[in-house]
């Protein structure tokens, strides 16, 4: 189940020093024991990140700094995190500052921001961290005052005495960390808690709205040049020859170098990359300003040659549309027997599903700085998986991972493509080719033509109803590259059908994919909550009672695969239909319902789509979440929003078409992003108890399209089996103007 | 390369640059004002969004010698300190979740607010629809204003 508590050694993680300036510093390692001989520096330009992968400093003052470890990328967990050990260690959240952690290489085992498993994993490491240390303040406290540290009470970073002396951390601070480090500490409870749970503005606020160079596109460093790529138009191009007489004429420009040889191979062998890159060379233009870098690469004269097949989206539809009739599948779960529950039914309804490559298009585009001497490598920028770059850096050129530092920066946006480091990659390449600092930087052409994208797929969905009931469900997945991963396959509605079956294949591509925003689950969730609804239409039963009814009859308590759980899922359920006024719209209003569990979270939404001017229009969502335990309101409120928003844009706009191996947009003149007047009102309503708490950055996507694409139904008496739903022809035909600008 | 007299937040910069150089670039790696973001170069999505004479404007697609003599004002020059109320409602309502594009939505939002004080719901969408929010944050953003222009 999902409050599965994550096992890791539980007292061997931490480790106090004294700061030579005075204050204490203790070290910990979330999610894994460090060596019994290591200790943390004493000096803070010292910390290194090799044994510890995050800090808490105590000040004489009081002040409380936290070295936060994970990657931002704007899901909040940088003001989190710090939150759930500010807790335990019982100090006012306005005396905590808070800094992002420098990349750790070795010993870190999820210095990854990716999945929403930031929280759910840190959630027992961080408030032990929190509460050992308060601890051992305490402990230093009592044995000054000579009294039982049983008996002092802690406030906001003051210790007070069975007879009524105080005295703050800052005064016990040099003291606490010369003691042993506790056996036993106990945690809070639920109901004592001051600061998760209250609403928190992210710590990086003051920054963002005065501009602050918080990003890796604002890093910069003494003599620092900047690197645009050419990069083949194609996908199944590669370098065949090229002129760069022309560019060398831009002023700033200072060289131009193939790239590409030291990287092959190398991504191949990174388990966070998706699929094999391409194999060709690039050219490199260095000049002295972004502009001129940027300039130089569009006057290259480059000479390219077909490798391989060129791809188009027909040739996909085609390829994806021959997995789903044939007869080559992998079997991924089957429970009773699908065919006989056809061959039994009275009614059986099949449909399929399908959806386009998207772009991740993060606002800050891809870039990376690099820095590589002869004694070390220096790489700071926006990355997802640092550890796993960093090591396959050290791999690319020959170095000790030792000589490897790697800064994060925080991320103007992920969405997954941030976990893929091929432009980490590129920077070190250029650096070590030209012995000069020099920084990246993507085009927003670059960016959507060189992507990692989330791969087109379809599925077919076979139902079987005999006597009133649902007595199977076949489900296929014909995907490029990759299939369903994980426990997928025994998400809803598995473990409520006697015959199930889930098949999947792929068609391999040279396009390069990769995760997306709630990968396969962002189209998976549409598809089968469209086709839920049209299961309960066919038998003639209230839509949501349906789902609640299937739900009724999981045991997960029989199945370990089924990590959802019905009983909270029921719940969120309810709580949607009375909170959205489900059924009781007014006239005018019409509502579409899904609900959905992935990323250990689940969720309901009701989406209201009104016509206005002859066209739909979504005007709300109603969103209702159960995440267990919620450290920052605030902050989980604006990614469940977001998750909503995103997931409604990308189901109505999005669409990457190729033709001839290339993507036909590669800017937002051609390429459309949801927007401001296109956004609905989302409420979103928390269910409240104690499970421990669960990520926000992906699961209130994926339902989002499955909620519009019922309303749209309920609206237009059309249904959607295609995204991107503002293109779909049948509901084009039907409203009096497109709704695509 | 050419030499361009520019006031930027109320100081007179001397720059010498290529005469097709993007306002935004010149004041990103001239002049080390990197608040104004890079989004598309091609003046769609609104992160590079600066003020010129009072307006909202897309530095991706100006050159230097169009802002000549025209006062320029960045997110750094918005206010002293983030005191600007489009700021303080930005803060208040806790608006970014990355935050990469949330300087061009201020600029665009203080620009707007500078010109519609009453602001009706239609007018603040409308005057937002041009500044993309990746995350989707549009809900808080939308919040922001509204409370901004009752602040202000």
């Amino acid at each position: 189940m999902s409050d599965k508590p994550i096992t890791f050694s539980r007292r061997s993680f931490m480790r106090t020093s004294s700061l030579a300036g005075g204050g204490m510093l203790i070290g910990f390692n979330l999610f894994q024991a460090c060596k019994p001989s290591v200790k943390p520096p004493i000096d803070l330009s010292n910390l290194d990140y090799n044994d510890f992968n995050a800090f808490i400093k105590i000040a004489n003052n009081g002040a409380v700094t936290i070295f936060s470890p994970n990657p931002e990328i704007g899901q909040g967990v940088k003001t989190a995190m710090p939150m759930i050990i500010a807790e335990e260690l019982e100090v006012a959240w306005k005396n905590v500052f808070v800094k992002q952690g420098i990349l750790d290489t070795k010993y870190y085992t999820r210095q990854v921001a990716g999945g929403s498993q930031s929280i759910r994993h840190g959630w027992d490491a961080l408030r032990q961290t929190g509460a050992t240390a308060k601890q051992m303040l305490v402990n230093a406290a009592a044995l000054r005052w000579g009294v039982d540290a049983n008996d002092c009470k802690v406030s906001e970073g003051v210790i007070t005495s069975p007879t009524g002396d105080t005295l703050g951390y800052g005064e016990v601070v040099n003291e606490a960390a010369l003691l042993e480090v506790p056996e036993e500490v106990s945690l809070k409870e639920t109901k004592d808690y001051t600061i998760i749970g209250t609403e928190t503005v992210n710590v990086d606020i003051d920054g963002i709205i005065t501009g602050k160079p918080l990003f890796g596109l604002d890093y910069t460093k003494e003599g620092m040049v900047f690197a645009a790529v050419v990069r083949p138009p194609a996908f199944g191009q590669k370098l065949k020859s090229f002129d760069y007489s022309e560019a060398r004429k831009i002023p700033g420009v200072i060289d131009v170098i193939k790239i590409g040889k030291k990287v092959q191979g190398l991504l191949e062998a990174d388990p966070s990359f998706g699929s094999k890159i391409s194999p060709s060379d690039k050219i490199a233009v260095i000049a002295k300003s972004t502009w001129q870098a940027m300039k130089a690469k569009n006057v290259i004269k480059a000479e390219w040659e077909d490798d391989t097949f060129m791809e188009s989206t027909a040739d996909h539809d085609k390829k994806l549309t021959d997995l789903l009739d044939g007869t080559q599948w992998e079997n991924r779960r089957k429970d009773g027997d699908v065919n006989k529950a056809f061959k039994e039914a009275d009614t059986v309804i099949e449909r399929t599903y399908e959806s386009p490559f998207l772009p991740h298009n993060c606002m800050e585009p891809m870039n990376f700085f690099a820095d590589v001497t002869a004694s070390k490598v220096h790489l700071v920028g926006p990355i997802q998986t640092p550890e796993w770059k960093a090591g396959l850096v050290a791999k690319m050129l020959e170095r000790e991972p030792e000589d490897i530092l790697l800064e994060m920066t925080r991320m103007g946006g992920g969405f997954g493509r941030r976990l893929y480091g091929d432009f980490v990659l590129e920077a070190a390449e250029i650096s070590d080719a030209i012995g000069k600092p020099v920084k990246l930087v993507y085009s927003r052409e670059d960016d959507m033509s060189a992507g990692v994208y989330r791969p087109a797929i379809k599925y077919r969905i076979k139902a079987a109803i005999k006597d009133g009931q649902l007595t199977g469900y076949h489900l296929k997945e014909a995907a490029i590259n990759d299939n369903m991963y994980g426990l997928i396959p025994n998400f809803f509605p598995a473990g409520a059908i006697a015959n199930y079956q889930v098949d999947t294949a792929n068609y391999q591509s040279n396009i390069t994919t990769g995760a997306w925003r709630a990968p396969y689950t962002n189209f998976l969730a549409y598809a089968e909550q469209s086709f839920f609804d049209e299961l309960a239409e066919a038998m003639n039963v209230d839509k949501v009672q349906f789902r609640i009814d299937l739900l009724k009859k999981v045991q997960p308590e029989k199945d370990e695969r089924i990590q959802y759980d019905p009983d909270r899922m029921i719940a969120v359920i309810k709580k949607a239909v009375e909170k959205s006024g489900w059924g009781q719209q007014p006239k005018g209003v019409f509502q579409g319902f899904a609900n959905y569990y992935c990323h250990n979270t689940h969720v309901a939404e009701v989406a209201d789509v009104v016509i206005e001017n002859g066209k739909p229009v979504v005007k709300k969502v109603t969103c209702v979440v159960d995440c267990g335990i919620v450290v920052n309101p605030m902050g989980a409120l604006n990614q469940i929003e977001g998750g909503v928003i995103d997931g409604i844009g990308h189901s109505m706009y999005g669409d990457l078409a190729f033709e001839g191996g290339m993507p036909k947009a590669s800017n937002y003149d051609r390429y459309r992003l949801i927007r401001m007047k296109e956004a609905p009102k989302v409420e979103v309503h928390l269910m409240q108890n104690e499970h421990s708490p669960t990520g926000l950055g992906e699961p209130t996507l994926p339902p989002a399209g499955g909620a519009v694409a019922n309303a749209l139904k309920a609206a237009t008496g059309q249904r959607i089996y295609k995204q991107p739903f503002a293109k779909y022809p049948e509901l084009l035909k039907i409203i009096e103007e497109p709704i695509i600008g | 390369m050419s030499t361009y007299q520019l006031k930027v937040n109320g100081a007179q910069k001397s720059v010498t640059v290529d005469a097709d150089t993007p306002l935004l670039w010149v004041l990103r790696d001239e002049l080390g004002l990197v608040g104004t973001k890079y989004g598309c170069g091609i003046g769609q999505c609104g992160a590079c969004t600066v003020h010129v004479d009072g307006m909202a404007m897309r530095s991706c697609s100006m050159t230097p010698s169009q802002v000549e003599g025209k006062e320029i004002t960045t997110i750094e020059g918005l206010s002293k300190d983030g005191t600007h109320p489009v700021q303080q409602a930005w803060k208040e309502v806790d608006v970014p979740q990355c935050g990469y594009c949330q300087a061009g939505q201020i600029m665009t939002a203080s620009a707007f607010l500078e010109q519609h004080p009453n602001p009706s719901e239609i007018e603040i969408k409308n005057a937002m629809h041009g500044n993309i929010c990746r995350c989707g944050a549009y809900n808080r953003i939308y919040t922001a204003v509204e409370k901004a222009a009752k602040s202000s």
